[in-house]
């Protein structure tokens, strides 16, 4: 066991992990957030995205120890002060999502993308989210979601 | 469930955000993987290496001696608990473990239970299985061969590969028809065998509760009731004791339909060791050993005047069941609805012989939103009229133009014998050219020509055939093919809605909300839905064949218009004036003629609950139920345009535009109809030109991760262009018709037609990759099925 | 999910102590880099490496500059990195073709060049590049510093010149005057790999072929290599006459198999038709017009 030392959405984590315990293992089983999730053995489909370092990943293709002393953002972290993320509010605006299953890796690479592109054509969409599979909605209205969410770049308070 | 702003939800049907959403953007979903329970235990399973080998031994020792292993379970423990085979979906039966032989590349072999996922998976590696290969039956055109190695010997007698052979149509009067006919075009062509694949692969928590009794299992159900009663009969456990729980699935498409060894496996585990056992599927098992879809190889024959009229059309199939029949679909359709080949078309008559075969690959079909086999029905008709076309040298569209049947026609019997409900076919086709700019691309197209370049346009109109049963007709097991539903309006009239149906992604909990709204006035957002649980809900025979708006839809429908009726009993107590001297306006019963004087139905809610005096006869509260047997099935209908560009150097292909008009009957959520349009389509670009599952002559399966088994990525997908037409059914209570497969179904041929137009070949077998197509310039197209040579 | 089978885990603080523990642990370890082409492998469990030497830490091996005629890209550099950058686009602009297709943009962010190469797949998309450009490879051992040119760097299908106790450091493109470049690749998909890739990299003097490197990626050629179809054009005009020529002898010389990316007959036309067109690419960008 070895033991790592991390900050997940900006709260510092410690613990004692096996060196082949994944990533995304780590993030959904011993910490509990389970919004990243996983559909592949291959690093091909992409639901498993998280941000290390600011940068988002393949969560399967990272060992937890590779991560050690760095920086995990997961999809929990979009959310803040009661805030959606204008990307979270985009994906329902426009319909960005069915069954749910690729978003949160889907919103994370909307927000970097953004965050480095605050005007991104519908190429430059469609390049950045290439490497995720989404089975339910042929990508449209993730485009869609993505330019809503350009279009209206400050959070508003939910509505409880 | 307004996100930004004040904009009201509509009351009833309309644009609505979906009320399911507040939990997915924030990663709040529960699937089956989410599920933790104390003291859980987590389970691999072994499979075979070989696609046919009799199995000598299995040596579990060291695996159950492998530190954190609780137990290993082989096809010899459960054939001490007669449970090492359970009933089909056919009328056959599955190995949950294998006892004799394997029959397919990745059959389970046996079950690991450990502390955790990690150590379940060590152990596999550590048991040791002796097989002694058999020469497997690969190729299903040989499978009936003289001398075809036997896979089904567990079956007394057994001597040959064959499982049944069906037909549907007028033989004799087809045939009569073809020996007149000016013009005959006839075409072999393959629906490759293809995969759902939902991004959350299927899995299954099981735990039997040894003081109760009680077995619950949290699994990726499309039909948690169906499964609940086939649990009952699969391990003789008795029903009420049993609790199956669908919670959030992501994305099911037909492959989470079918009860897998996995789910059972997960049981016996929670059985054998006496606590909750988890069973979540990786991406290989699901496209290796799950059910997969089509694997038609059909030979159409059509038969026209020169002029273009089609007459007649005859189809022989043969069928690709891989090792078990465990095709999911109606008893009385052994291939499904596929005889709705004849289309949107008016023909004169129709034939088609079905011959189902074993092979060596895994069991399943009519996954993958198919509608029981409308989607190889469709892609073979709508080749056919492009074969056609090409023959007579006339316009795709045109042709279909002239043949698409008349709104006048409807209802109309078809040469198969199916009652198409409500149509108007030439007004979508026209609607879809005019978005495309036909004549224009049409211009466009022969300009590329001059110049060497390869554009395609593609035409494919569909029919679809949804929402069975009736019941009289059809079932799954004996079991009817209706749909309950209840509806309670609390005192301060907000409402729970209970379905026996489960959304993977189509968003009930909104559009089941919109139906109760639509016909009671309530806010959807007052209006609770509940499903995917068998403790909380109303048998019913579950979501797929897009089946949940046409059934449970009308069943929602129904129980709402009877909350509504009674509401008016209820009001003419308030008011005290006779039922009748009622009027309803959305949300409110008045006085005829005195608007003024009514009642919400919030407040005969609160009535309906208090100390008024209801009518003789009439109960208390405000509550209904409804078990909805539908009398015929719906027949959402479209039209389809794709363009692509062809490189000829390298035979890629690139979707440029896809038009899609679809006519699904009245819109309850417009925005969400139409993100099941857009889903389809991008199945059907990847089924067109990059998604299909072929084995080398060993059995091996050649598609067995996302390496290898491509899916669409949003590089390949073009901007949709969807435009609609609305043509109710008459027998629906919302003349809703469903959509879930709609683009599925469509789709493909159109993708195809316009490859095969951009490099006028008359035929190719998808998927149309690069190889194919250039193999396909060059005259040699290859097999799909098998590995490249 | 597959899982990797136990293994014992070591981090790297710098290259010596990459190289130490490599010695140490002999060649039952493997080196991490971005993990990519490895994890994957042993959540498959085709590979079980004993002990991983992750050397992420080695974040002085993430460059990319010029320096004494070369173009130097440090082994931890991410292939998004290299994507990015706008000194190796105007240098050799293969290589922001090549990254373009490689993997997807996710991916990208992780995986590094050095892995790639020392996965040495017969796929891999910047060994065909690195061919095409003529490139060194610099590997660091106990015994010190070796320069490896690439053409001698793969030794077959996932077998390189690093021995088990040497790290990849640096890959060197040499810059010389008059070059173009360009990478053509065609996939099945967005992000699978290639069914046929070439590389091509042009030095011209006045209108002549000085000098000229064709990398192939996918097709069995050796060293990801076409030796023959760049003889045949160097000193010569590029001419659609020559350029020709030089395909049809790539061609000739592939020696690609048959899998479910295509039959062999396809793959042979593809590196025909993928050389003429990287060649004319590359000597348009060599002549100063975009190709």
């Amino acid at each position: 066991m070895v033991q790592v030392h991390m900050t997940v959405n900006g709260e510092p984590v410690t613990a004692d992990v096996e060196p082949r315990l994944l990533l995304v293992h780590f993030v959904r089983q011993t910490l509990g957030l389970t919004g990243t999730h996983w559909g592949c053995d291959t690093s091909n489909c992409g639901t498993c995205v998280l941000w290390l370092d600011g940068v988002p990943v393949k969560s399967c293709t990272v060992l937890t120890v590779m991560a050690d002393g760095h920086a995990v953002r997961t999809v929990e972290d979009l959310e803040r002060g009661g805030r959606l993320d204008p990307v979270q509010q985009g994906f329902m605006e426009e319909h960005g999502l069915q069954c749910g299953f690729c978003t949160p890796g889907m919103m994370l690479t909307a927000r970097w993308l953004l965050d480095r592109n605050p005007d991104p054509t519908e190429a430059e969409i469609r390049e950045a989210i290439s490497g995720q599979i989404c089975r339910c909605t042929g990508y449209e209205n993730i485009v869609r979601a993505i330019r809503w969410a350009a279009a209206h770049p400050h959070a508003v308070e939910v509505p409880s | 469930m307004t996100v930004v702003g004040e904009r009201p939800n509509p009351v009833g049907f309309g644009r609505m955000l979906r009320k399911e959403d507040v939990r997915f953007v924030r990663g709040k979903g529960q699937y089956v993987d989410d599920i933790q329970l104390p003291g859980m235990l987590h389970g691999a399973i072994l499979r075979s290496p070989h696609a046919h080998a009799r199995l000598v031994s299995v040596d579990t020792s060291a695996a159950e001696a492998h530190p954190g292993v609780r137990a290993v379970i082989t096809g010899k423990t459960l054939e001490g608990l007669k449970l090492a085979w359970m009933p089909s979906l056919s009328h056959d039966v599955v190995a949950v473990l294998a006892t004799d032989k394997v029959r397919f590349q990745g059959q389970e072999v046996a079950f690991v239970v450990a502390d955790d996922h990690y150590t379940a998976r060590d152990a596999l590696e550590l048991i040791q299985v002796e097989y002694e290969p058999l020469p497997p039956v690969i190729d299903a055109r040989r499978a009936l061969d003289p001398g075809a190695p036997v896979i089904r010997d567990d079956i007394a007698g057994k001597q040959d590969n064959h499982i049944f052979d069906w037909e549907a149509g007028d033989r004799a009067r087809t045939d009569a028809v073809f020996a007149g006919a000016e013009v005959v075009v006839s075409q072999e062509m393959l629906y490759p065998r293809v995969h759902p694949a939902p991004m959350e692969t299927c899995g299954a928590v099981a735990h039997l509760d040894k003081v109760s009794g009680k077995l619950t299992i949290w699994s990726t159900t499309q039909a948690p009731h169906a499964h609940r009663t086939l649990y009952a009969l699969v391990a003789g456990l008795p029903e009420h004791k049993i609790r199956v729980v669908s919670p959030d699935i992501g994305g099911g498409f037909g492959n989470k339909v079918g009860i897998y060894p996995g789910y059972v496996l997960a049981i016996v585990g929670s059985i054998v060791t006496g606590r909750p056992v988890k069973w979540v599927e990786d991406r290989s098992e699901n496209l290796m050993s799950t059910s997969f879809a089509r694997d038609y190889h059909m030979r159409g024959e059509i038969a026209a005047t020169r002029e273009g009229k089609i007459l007649a059309l005859r189809v022989d199939v043969l069928a690709d069941h891989g090792a078990f029949n465990n095709t999911a679909q109606p008893s009385k359709f052994p291939a499904g609805f596929f005889h709705i080949f004849t289309g949107s078309y008016d023909l004169q008559a129709a034939h088609c012989q079905v011959r189902g075969v074993y092979t060596n690959k895994a069991p399943g079909g009519v996954a993958y939103a198919c509608s029981f086999r409308v989607t190889e029905a469709v892609y073979l008709i709508e080749r056919m009229v492009d074969c056609l076309a090409a023959e007579l040298h006339i316009d795709p569209a045109e042709l279909r133009l002239r043949n698409l049947l008349r709104p006048e026609q409807f209802p109309y019997t078809c040469a198969t014998g199916w009652e198409y409900d409500s149509g108007d076919y030439p007004r979508a086709l026209r609607l879809a050219m005019e978005i495309a700019g036909y004549a224009e691309l049409r211009r466009e197209q022969a300009e590329r020509r001059q110049r060497g370049e390869l554009m395609g346009i593609g035409v494919s109109f569909f029919t679809e055939t949804v929402g069975a049963g009736p019941k009289k007709h059809m079932d799954i097991l004996g079991l009817g093919m209706a749909d309950g539903c209840e509806l309670r309006v609390h005192p301060t009239g907000k409402a729970v809605v209970r379905l026996s149906v489960q959304t993977q992604g189509q968003g009930h909990e909104t559009t089941f909300a919109q139906i109760i709204s639509e016909v009671t006035g309530i806010p959807p957002e007052d209006v609770e839905v509940v499903h995917g649980d068998t403790d909380n809900t109303p048998f019913g025979l579950g979501t797929y064949g897009s089946r949940s708006t046409p059934v449970s839809g009308a069943a929602a429908a129904v129980a709402a218009q009877r909350v509504r009726d009674k509401a008016r009993i209820i009001t003419s107590a308030m008011l005290e004036c006779a039922p009748e001297d009622l009027e309803w306006e959305k949300g409110r019963w008045f006085v005829r003629g005195d608007p003024t004087r009514g009642k919400t139905i919030q407040e005969a809610a609160f009535a309906a609950h208090g100390s008024l005096e209801l009518p003789e006869g009439v109960e208390g509260h405000l509550d209904a139920s409804c078990v909805y047997d539908p009398p015929n099935l719906t027949y959402p209908f479209g039209a389809y345009i794709c363009v692509v560009d062809v490189d000829r150097g390298t035979g890629k292909v690139t979707v440029r535009r896809f038009i899609a008009v679809d006519d699904c009957g009245p819109r309850i959520n417009p925005m969400i109809v139409e993100g099941q349009v857009h889903g389809g389509l991008a199945d059907g670009v990847g089924m067109a030109l990059m998604e299909a599952m072929a084995f080398d002559e060993d059995g091996n399966h050649l598609g067995s991760s996302f390496m290898d088994y491509l899916l669409p990525t949003s590089m390949e997908c073009p901007s949709w262009e969807t435009g609609e037409t609305v043509t109710p059914s008459p027998h629906h209570p919302l003349g809703c018709k469903g959509v879930g497969e709609s683009a599925t179904v469509g789709s493909p041929p159109a993708v195809v037609n316009a490859v095969l137009d951009a490099i006028g070949v008359r035929h190719a077998d998808m998927p149309l990759t690069p190889a194919q197509v250039w193999r396909a310039m060059n005259g040699r197209p290859y097999r799909t099925d098998l590995a490249i040579p | 999910m597959r899982v990797p089978a136990a293994f014992e885990y070591e981090r790297a603080e710098s290259v010596p102590h990459a190289l130490a523990l490599l010695a140490r642990h002999g060649s039952e370890a493997r080196v991490v880099a971005g993990g990519h082409s490895l994890l994957p492998m042993m959540k498959l469990r085709l590979a079980q490496p004993a002990c991983l030497i992750d050397i992420n830490g080695l974040t002085g091996l993430s460059y990319i500059r010029e320096e004494a005629g070369q173009l130097r890209l440090g082994a931890m550099t991410r292939h998004a990195e290299l994507l990015a950058s706008a000194l190796a686009a105007r240098h050799f602009p293969l290589l922001g073709d090549a990254e373009r297709v490689i993997a997807d943009p996710i991916v990208r962010n992780r995986g590094t060049i050095g892995g790639s190469l020392c996965q040495a797949d017969p796929a891999e998309d910047l060994s065909a590049a690195f061919a095409a450009a003529k490139a060194l490879a610099v590997i660091e051992g106990g015994g010190g510093i070796r320069t490896v040119p690439i053409a001698e760097f793969h030794r077959g299908p996932y077998e390189t010149a690093v021995a088990p106790d040497e790290l990849l450091t640096e890959v060197r493109l040499p810059i010389r005057p008059g070059a173009g470049s360009a990478y053509e690749k065609v996939e099945r998909r967005v992000g699978d790999w290639a069914i046929a890739a070439v590389g091509a990299v042009v030095w011209l003097e006045g209108d002549v072929v000085q000098d000229v490197g064709i990398g192939l990626a996918a097709v069995g050629a050796p060293h990801f290599h076409a030796a023959e179809a760049e003889a045949a054009l160097r000193g010569r005009a590029p001419d659609a006459a020559a350029i020709a020529a030089a395909a049809a002898l790539a061609a000739e010389h592939a020696r690609p198999t048959a899998d479910q990316r295509g039959p062999v007959d396809y793959k042979r036309h593809l590196v025909g038709e993928l050389t003429g067109r990287a060649l004319r690419r590359a000597v348009a960008r060599a002549r100063g017009r975009e190709g």
